[in-house]
């Protein structure tokens, strides 16, 4: 029985097909302008990879800021809920996760059965979220993955008067004309971000282990930053990419649903 | 009796110069990355226009966030102060001030005198202050100064979503791309603005009559929203921008007659 997840975030559109419980098949593309374009094209080449069609899938789920708007979906499930399902099966021991998404960050606990308890989201402020790393990419002229690497050769990282991305991305340059080292740049604005996440997590109080999601989890100086900011171990996530948690959660609903299980 | 005030500011430097309870000149420039070098220039071109010579000069206070580098000051006031100070001085009814600078915004109550009994401010966040303004006028590519005229044009209510500047940004661009009017996404980013700064004067509970100082008082679209926003109508004074320097050089003045007592 194939049951199937999909994502539409802001940034980027997560499509995952599963097969007795079993990811079989999953896609990451950037998203369009109108998100069920997205979810159409990252369905769409999720399912031809499989070779399936969609009348091959039992029950879909959907989920992501463009949830709402997916035509092929028997239900729509919010995201920090699916991200929760999603984290406990990557690694089955988590009772925090935090997610990072290309616009909001999100902080979730679960108890022991993997039942959502509380959890935080910030979509009003772009710091901490995925579009701070973004902007002072940008400034840096650096890919994601390049600031990971650049921060981890830092000595001296710089430090922020404030946590706006506005205000940052203004020293930020100031440092540049300084001609302060460019790793020092990417460590301060690893630890910005570390700093912002760190403050959404203990305000839902941390509790081992703790993991993240979402794409920013593949960049190893912002959880380095985060660990230490946290002073807790972050269990990384090997079985799959991170970035997908959720429209696995989503699609794990989804097997539910075929199973006639209550979600 | 000639004193001056010096406002360095984020984006401007303002000087003033006072003669016997009347504004001799005003002058305000764009700020350097020096703000001692933003200090002399300033200073010396409303001294020009003063027709006076520095040496007139009996006392000058310096006030904004790079007060610490006029090389010519005789003593620093803060913004608070000096902002109170000045409002009441350009309108004696004023008992709450709000000034949106550059980078920051400011709430402050007055009594009588100009002297402040509370205030709050922002400088955390880019929201409510006049970067905000500018960071769309750049990606819009409108003058900051003509904002408020083109917002003047609008007949289609918009409200923005979102209240951070990054978001902001992107939801004006789509807003354009959807083909919708400048006016009416200017009326509708003056609108998130005003709120923004509306809810901070909340903080101290703000008392009529109420005054907008600061370079984006300048902006009526903004004033309006202001308005608005706060429920209330709103003083003008004359001279938005120089507020701050004047309440310097009033400052100064008090000095002089301190020292003479």
């Amino acid at each position: 029985m194939f049951a199937a997840g999909c994502d539409v975030g802001s940034l980027t559109s997560k499509a995952v097909i599963m097969k007795d419980g079993k990811i079989i098949e999953s896609v990451i593309i950037k998203s369009k302008t109108r998100p069920w374009e997205s979810a159409d094209e990252v369905m769409g080449i999720a399912l031809s990879r499989a070779g399936l069609t969609m009348k091959d899938i039992k029950s879909c789920v959907g989920t992501g800021y463009g949830r709402d708007k997916i035509s092929f979906i028997d239900e729509a499930i919010s995201e920090i809920a699916c991200h929760g399902k999603g984290a406990r099966w990557l690694v089955p021991s988590v009772k925090t996760v935090i997610d990072i998404g290309g616009q909001d960050c999100k902080a979730l606990r679960l108890d022991d059965k993997g039942n959502m308890m509380k959890f935080i989201t910030n979509d009003k402020c772009a710091s901490g979220t995925g579009r701070f790393l973004e902007v002072m990419a940008k400034v840096l002229n650096l890919n994601l993955d390049e600031m990971g690497e650049m921060s981890a050769r830092s000595k001296k990282p710089i430090t922020f008067a404030s946590a706006c991305t506005v205000w940052a991305q203004a020293d930020v340059i100031q440092h540049l004309n300084d001609k302060v080292p460019i790793e020092d740049i990417a460590a301060g604005v690893n630890n910005a971000m570390a700093s912002r996440m760190a403050t959404l997590a203990n305000n839902i109080g941390l509790e081992k282990d703790v993991c993240m999601t979402g794409g920013v989890a593949k960049n190893d100086g912002v959880v380095n930053a985060l660990e230490k900011h946290l002073g807790i171990r972050i269990k990384r996530i090997r079985r799959e990419d991170p970035q997908i948690a959720g429209a696995i959660g989503a699609a794990l609903f989804a097997m539910e649903k075929a199973k006639g299980g209550v979600l | 009796m000639i004193t001056a005030g010096c406002d360095i500011g984020s984006l401007t430097a303002k000087a003033l110069i006072l003669k016997d309870g009347k504004i001799l000149a005003s002058e305000v420039i764009l700020a350097s990355a020096q703000p001692e070098k933003s200090a002399i220039e300033v200073m010396r071109r409303a001294v020009e226009k003063a027709d006076i010579k520095m040496e007139d000069i009996e006392y000058c206070v310096g006030t904004g966030y790079g007060r610490k580098h006029i090389p010519f000051m005789n003593s620093p006031e803060s913004e608070i102060a000096c902002h109170g100070r000045g409002a009441v001085w350009q309108v004696p009814s004023a008992r709450t001030v709000v000034d949106i600078g550059g980078q920051d915004a400011k709430a402050i109550r007055v009594n009588e005198k100009g002297n402040v009994e509370r205030y709050v401010y922002n400088d955390k966040c880019a929201s409510g202050t006049g970067r905000f303004l500018e960071i769309i006028a750049d990606s819009l590519d409108i003058e900051l100064n003509d904002m408020g005229d083109i917002s003047g044009q609008s007949s289609e209510k918009l409200t923005l979503s979102n209240q951070c500047v990054i978001f902001a940004e992107t939801e004006i661009i789509s807003l354009v791309n959807e083909g919708k009017e400048i006016a009416d996404i200017l009326s509708a980013l003056h609108q998130a603005v005003a709120n923004r700064a509306a809810s901070l004067a909340r903080g101290i509970i703000v008392e009529p009559d109420a005054v907008m100082t600061g370079g984006v008082a300048k902006n009526s679209g903004m004033f309006w929203a202001l308005e608005r926003a706060l429920g209330m109508k709103m003083h003008r004074v004359d001279n938005p921008q120089i507020n701050g320097a004047l309440g310097a050089a009033i400052f100064a003045a008090d000095k002089i007659e301190g020292l003479r007592q």
